[in-house]
């Protein structure tokens, strides 16, 4: 087993012990004993309020993440134009001046800082605030949904595969590694392309190929060994622990045991992994629609802007630059609390390797960055 | 020792092989997705459309297009549907790129991740490091893509420090190769080093926490004789197994957005020109071979590490 786990074991009612004294709680410096009543979850939270810095960069994100979700006011009411409406031919007044929104030789206006044409506009003539908020609104939207989809399977992959072991652990990890051994991006691409074209039929569930979702379902997808391989190893060991046994001779089912003996204590490294894995699929959604194979156009998203701004430079910089600056900030401010979350559930923010080679890599939740 | 390698040898075949699968599938078995109706252009008559799938055997049944497609591409004949060129030919020229960019980079962003890594955690706590944590989230929150743009923006536009991208063969110039590599190498190795740097960190924390250092402090050991002698060795393992998946997955075109952005007509760049005009083959031949280079490299470093260290071969 790859990760120490240092997270807390449970009684069998989902109340968390402070036994192991490789607990957060033991490990608290200023804490001392570790009083009854203090879950090693409240501590992590009084820890984490101290960390006024993750918390600035967590309200940045927030913050970001209700503009966009606004959007729609912004551009009722103060812009009052639609994330794809073109006004290539019209003109908009800057200090007294008529000025065209798109000069005859194509070049667009930059920012007039004023309601309409805020932060100026594209080679079509499109509000780029407003497009900047809607594009937000669409890259948040697929990287909460493929967040969503990769915590939701990753965790029962990972369950079944720790619980059951045998040939439910051989097929879905061998079907783990198999997804893990394509880079990021290519399987990305590769899904995107095939998907674009056709959308998704599974079942019941039928996507056309420009919707909003197949993105998501395919960053999803693509996420899950790196939180599922994890998962598995912790439960491995858990499933050894005196609870377990404690519950299985009252009499309890498997799916009981799992959900709630075993899911209690995976759940710090769930909560770890949520922010790191919305980071990481919302660059990746960036860099899929760079390349084409994410958000289709027109639907706006920071990817498509920025890759539809690098087509200007050097001649107009500020498309590649608002919602290139919008996009790193929001993933900033999500990366930087989530570097808090993890401190301040793991203060010595342990993810222990063993000497076998092939288990331990990249299972450290750091190491699942990989857009390149 | 003998039993290990070729346990993981044969493992390495089968996952081979199912990748490959895999990502047969993903292009062939997508709805609308008929690659003989695009190749026959719009005004194609539906005579044509089916003439084309008889020539290319789209109408075969999906196991033997796979034997064929693969048979294809082993014998180092496929030819792309859009331009009908050689697929290996053409990644055979865009390699020599590719492979400028990711040995570079991977030099770059190993020495500096490590670098920065033990300073950081050596300084753990302080302003140096907290301004290091800084720093590698900055690096691994900005798209590689936006880097390049900004930076080719300002350094080769601006100031004109540095050529507008592309890419010069080492064989015709060694200076104006290595002008033409410095930005894409250094803008590729950001996001790296700020991963390795924060996963150094955390691993250097550890080891020093483990008993054997403790032992080396106490018979006298010098502190910088037990930071480099062992402290930093056991926290290497782990970083040089990631470096050569990350290294193999630059190497198979997984670096397709740095090459994008620097015009290098890498492998990569080749898999997202293909992907543009919607021409499954080289898009199939290049994913194929990243996910090889990925598994041929892990398998590899097991291999290298099980000669290394014989616990791994009990476990393993």
């Amino acid at each position: 087993m790859a990760i120490d786990p240092a997270t807390p074991d449970t009684t069998g009612s989902g109340a968390i012990r402070t036994a192991s004294g490789d607990s957060p709680v033991a490990a608290e410096p200023g804490g001392g004993a570790p009083s009854a009543g203090i879950g090693p979850y409240r501590l992590a939270l009084r820890r984490l309020r101290r960390n006024k810095v993750a918390l600035a960069f967590g309200a940045l994100f927030v913050l970001i993440v209700v503009l966009c979700f606004c959007a729609p006011l912004y551009a009722d009411h103060v812009a009052h134009t639609g994330p794809n409406d073109n006004h290539v031919t019209d003109t908009v007044t800057v200090g007294g001046e008529e000025k065209d929104v798109v000069s005859v030789s194509g070049l667009p206006i930059g920012p007039t800082w004023q309601g309409r044409f805020l932060l100026g506009a594209d080679q079509n003539g499109r509000d780029l605030a407003v497009r900047l908020l809607y594009g937000g609104r669409n890259s948040l939207e697929v990287g909460f949904v493929a967040t969503f989809i990769t915590m939701i399977l990753a965790t029962i992959v990972g369950l079944a595969a720790g619980f059951y072991r045998g040939v439910v652990d051989g097929v879905l990890a061998r079907i783990l590694d198999l997804i893990w051994a394509y880079p990021v991006v290519l399987l990305g691409i590769a899904l995107g392309t095939s998907l674009a074209l056709g959308g998704i039929s599974i079942g019941p569930i039928e996507l056309s190929g420009n919707s909003l979702l197949v993105p998501a379902v395919i960053i999803g997808v693509v996420y899950i060994p790196y939180v599922a391989k994890p998962i598995r190893g912790q439960v491995l060991g858990l499933r050894e622990k005196e609870f377990v046994d404690a519950a299985r001779v009252q009499g309890a089912s498997s799916l009981r045991i799992m959900t709630r003996e075993i899911l209690p204590n995976i759940a710090s490294t769930l909560v770890v992994f949520l922010p790191l894995i919305v980071a990481n699929a919302i660059l990746l959604e960036a860099a899929l629609s760079y390349l084409g194979a994410g958000i289709q156009p027109p639907n706006p998203s920071w990817g498509t802007m920025i890759s539809d701004g690098i087509r200007l430079i050097p001649s107009a910089i500020h498309l590649t630059f608002v919602p290139g600056a919008m996009l790193v900030l929001a993933v900033l401010g999500i990366n930087v609390f989530g570097d808090g979350v993890r401190d301040a559930l793991d203060p010595r923010a342990r993810v222990k390797i063993d000497a076998k080679g092939q288990e331990k890599f990249r299972e450290d939740p750091m190491e699942i960055a990989v857009e390149h | 020792m003998v039993r290990f390698v070729v346990r993981r040898l044969i493992s390495m075949v089968l996952v081979l092989f199912a990748i490959s699968v895999l990502t047969f599938l993903i292009f062939q078995a997508i709805p609308n997705g008929d690659p003989a109706v695009r190749m026959a252009g719009r005004l194609a008559t539906p005579e044509q459309v089916e003439l084309i799938r008889e020539s290319w055997g789209f109408n075969d049944p999906l196991w033997q297009q796979y034997l064929t497609t693969m048979e294809k591409i082993l014998s180092g004949d496929v030819i792309s549907y859009t331009q009908q060129l050689n697929v290996m030919d053409q990644i055979k020229q865009a390699l020599p790129a590719t492979l400028s960019l990711a040995i570079g980079a991977g030099i770059i962003w190993l020495f500096f991740g490590v670098v920065f890594g033990l300073f950081s955690a050596i300084k753990a706590g302080r302003f140096t490091d907290r301004a290091l944590t800084v720093l590698a989230l900055v690096g691994v929150s900005t798209p590689v893509f936006l880097l390049g743009a900004v930076a080719l923006y300002f350094l080769a536009f601006k100031l004109t420090i540095f050529p507008n991208g592309g890419y010069v063969p080492l064989t015709e110039d060694p200076i104006d190769w290595l002008y033409h590599m410095i930005l894409p190498w250094a803008v590729l190795s950001v996001l790296f080093i700020g991963v390795y740097s924060r996963i150094l960190r955390s691993n250097v924390l550890d080891t020093m926490s483990e008993d054997y250092v403790r032992t080396a402090r106490a018979k006298g050991l010098s502190e910088k004789r037990v930071m480099v002698r062992h402290v930093l060795r056991n926290s290497m393992i782990p970083i040089i197994s990631l470096w050569s998946l990350d290294f193999a997955a630059v190497l198979g075109g997984g670096a397709i957005l740095t090459e994008s952005v620097f015009n290098l007509h890498g492998v990569g760049q080749y898999a997202a020109d293909a992907i543009q005009q919607l021409d499954v083959p080289p898009v199939l031949v290049v994913v194929m071979l990243g996910a090889s280079a990925v598994v041929v490299l892990s398998a590899l470093t097991d291999v290298l590490f099980a000669f290394l260290d014989p616990r791994i071969r009990l476990t393993g």
